[in-house]
């Protein structure tokens, strides 16, 4: 039943010309922050934080939808960049390190966290190794919380704040930039940083799916023992899926660290993980597009609740039942499990030429 | 040795709610392959919906004996648990049996994650203080150890409850026909068992269980909280896989083993990293031993090497 859904058609109205699809979405992720800025300002953070949820989605996605390892510990490696940048420039152990230096530093700890975790979980079957993955993350968590005793490592469950913003060529982002007498607020320097990582991300996302690594985590996913047995080396695969999905979870915490100015361990819960689990459940695992429209959809969420879902129900009922964090929670979950019975492939699902097909592994 | 006797003590407590939580791994996953990542949430259901039933009762009739509280808690708490799980099974996993794998364990976060949404709804993110119903004054059976009746009623209840979980399944009809089911259920069903029914069964009789272990647990922690079920849910899992998952007996003594290990390592773990680590990463001694028994274990302390079922 999963298969005749995954094939879905999208209706016409969606699939329509490629050479006009491009430019428009180039458009709109160009004028995005400005129409939200007319908004009001805090559409543009909701944006910023999108983006960096569409990075973290696109590193989750490589594990989980290409390589069919199911990752739910996954925040743990945006914790360990968010933390190397908060350790590494930031007045905590009074070390100011350029960006150069902190988010690559950032992305290889968080790769090597992701080896870490990857090694002894190879042989590992899917729902045990998304145990284990989630028990990784709690321990991760568990240590930020404490290690400010008996030496003060990560201040426990204060967390660091004054975190060094991202500075890149002298030009401080989180100040808003003066140019010939227009203001261009932080917010929007902040937006074409981290739009310029995701696009990076999505070119090399892009190259890799159809490189031969692409392809063997493909057949891993679709039937390890069958890709074994064409000669793909799975243990390596499986390693590099980890360490290269971490690789974008560090530097989406890192850039995470330089745009909050603040980490604590609250910012790195379970529920975190979940949700960017949500986020490429709902968008269509394996399908890049579908993953990025997931990450908006669900960042966004909250904020059209909290504008939209409150006073509807202070117009129905007269007061708030449902405060918006409790709405979103419900909304979460439901979409998972409503999700996985209907439409298990996503709203925008993975070409089927691709799909995952394997009922003989039910 | 009087700190060993101690932590063996508050080993044997926790452990044998583990293993309760635990024998509804198990069991559910001995017949569908399928962690029921949701289990832990019946737990927390189980005690609230007592703390509930015990609050009302005693406003509406004052005075009652503790006893016929905690059995009126228990008798509501466990008939809501058993339907919540029968639903669950019903609505979420039924319709996923032959789709791929990833796709009910993602359905099991999110009903596990729905379930604590509305706990949270209906009871508030605030602790609640779950009443002393079993006595906690303690007892000095010998120096330096002490012991309360609420302990000891833990652990009487929880070997009783698996006693007879044993008994149901080694020597009854249904007991035989989950059994069969677990082996092969298509093969099950053309024996003329109802193999839906009986996968059915599995989920109601271990919700009733999680829900004894609810009302065990938030009494000896003395609280009941929306998200109280996670942590223990999860202990309760690694236990199933350390005793070997699938495996009855196997999660009872791995169960008891996780509330040792946890009680001991809790207890001399700052002697063991010169003070460097404390009490307060208890937490993490399940996640390792989680992580070791898959490395180097994976059928588990008295598991055998089943077939992959990948």
């Amino acid at each position: 039943m999963t298969t005749t859904s995954s094939a879905l058609p999208l209706p016409a109205s969606f699939a329509f010309d490629r050479r006009v699809q491009r430019p428009l979405v180039i458009l709109l992720a160009l004028a995005a922050p400005l129409i939200a800025l007319a908004m009001g300002k805090s559409w543009v953070r909701v944006l910023d934080f999108a983006l960096l949820y569409v990075l973290l989605a696109i590193g989750l996605n490589l594990v989980v939808g290409f390589a069919g390892l199911l990752d739910l510990g996954y925040i743990a490696f945006y914790a360990v960049g968010a933390y190397t940048w908060a350790f590494l420039a930031s007045p905590h152990f009074g070390i100011h390190l350029p960006f150069w230096i902190v988010l690559p530093l950032g992305a290889a700890f968080a790769a090597l966290a992701g080896i870490a975790l990857g090694f002894p979980t190879l042989r590992l079957r899917g729902d045990y190794l998304a145990i284990v993955t989630l028990g990784f993350g709690e321990i991760i968590r568990i240590f930020m919380n404490n290690l400010n005793q008996p030496i003060n490592i990560t201040n426990g469950p204060q967390g660091i704040d004054s975190i060094d913003p991202l500075t890149i060529a002298g030009l401080d982002l989180s100040r808003d930039l003066d140019l010939f007498g227009f203001q261009i607020s932080s917010l929007l320097l902040y937006y074409y940083a981290f739009l310029a990582c995701v696009v990076f991300a999505i070119i090399l996302v892009r190259r890799l799916q159809i490189s031969r690594i692409g392809r063997a985590w493909a057949a891993i996913r679709d039937d390890e023992l069958a890709a074994k047995a064409i000669g793909i080396d799975t243990r390596m695969m499986k390693l590099l899926a980890f360490a290269l999905g971490a690789t974008f979870g560090g530097v989406s915490g890192g850039l995470f660290a330089a745009f909050q100015g603040f980490v604590s361990p609250e910012s790195f819960s379970l529920m975190e993980s979940i949700v960017v689990l949500t986020m490429i459940v709902l968008g269509g695992m394996g399908n890049l597009a579908g993953v990025i429209v997931g990450a908006i959809m669900l960042t966004a969420l909250p904020e059209l609740l909290r504008h939209f879902a409150v006073p509807m129900q202070m117009a129905l009922f007269g007061k708030t039942l449902l405060d918006p964090e409790v709405l979103r929670m419900l909304l979460l979950s439901l979409a998972m499990i409503v999700m996985m019975l209907v439409r298990p492939a996503g709203l925008l699902p993975a070409r089927t030429r691709y799909a995952h097909r394997d009922r003989r592994n039910a | 040795m009087e700190t060993f006797l101690q932590q063996t003590l508050n080993g044997l407590v926790s452990g044998s709610i583990y293993a309760l939580v635990a024998l509804g791994y198990t069991m559910v996953y001995g017949i569908l392959g399928l962690i029921n990542f949701a289990h832990g949430e019946l737990v927390m259901i189980g005690a609230l919906v007592a703390l509930q039933t015990v609050t009302l009762l005693n406003a509406a009739v004052p005075g009652l004996h503790p006893v016929i509280l905690l059995l009126a808690g228990v008798a509501v708490a466990v008939p809501v648990c058993m339907a919540v799980g029968y639903l669950i099974e019903r609505i979420g996993y039924r319709r996923l049996r032959n789709a791929p794998r990833l796709a009910p364990l993602i359905t099991a976060i999110g009903v596990s994650f729905l379930l604590q949404t509305l706990a949270m709804i209906i009871w508030g993110r605030e602790f609640h203080v779950f009443p002393q119903l079993v006595s906690t004054t303690p007892m000095q059976p010998m120096d330096g150890v002490v012991v309360s009746p609420l302990q000891i009623f833990t652990i009487v209840v929880a070997f009783a409850l698996m006693g007879g979980l044993m008994l149901l399944v080694n020597k009854s009809r249904l007991g035989r026909a989950m059994r069969a089911t677990a082996e092969n259920h298509r093969v099950a069903g053309l024996m003329g068992i109802n193999a839906n029914g009986v996968i059915a069964a599995t989920f109601i009789i271990g919700s009733g269980l999680a829900a004894l272990a609810g009302v065990l647990f938030a009494s000896n922690y003395a609280i009941a909280h929306y998200a109280m079920g996670f942590t223990p849910g999860l202990k309760a899992f690694t236990a199933a896989v350390l005793g070997g998952i699938g495996n009855l007996p196997g999660a009872m003594v791995g169960g008891l083993v996780l509330g040792l290990v946890e009680s001991f390592g809790a207890g001399y773990i700052e002697h063991l990293t010169f003070g460097f680590l404390n009490s307060s990463y208890q937490d993490i001694f399940a996640f390792m031993i989680l992580g070791a028994v898959l490395i180097f274990r994976p059928s588990g302390l008295l598991g055998e090497r089943v077939a992959d079922r990948a």
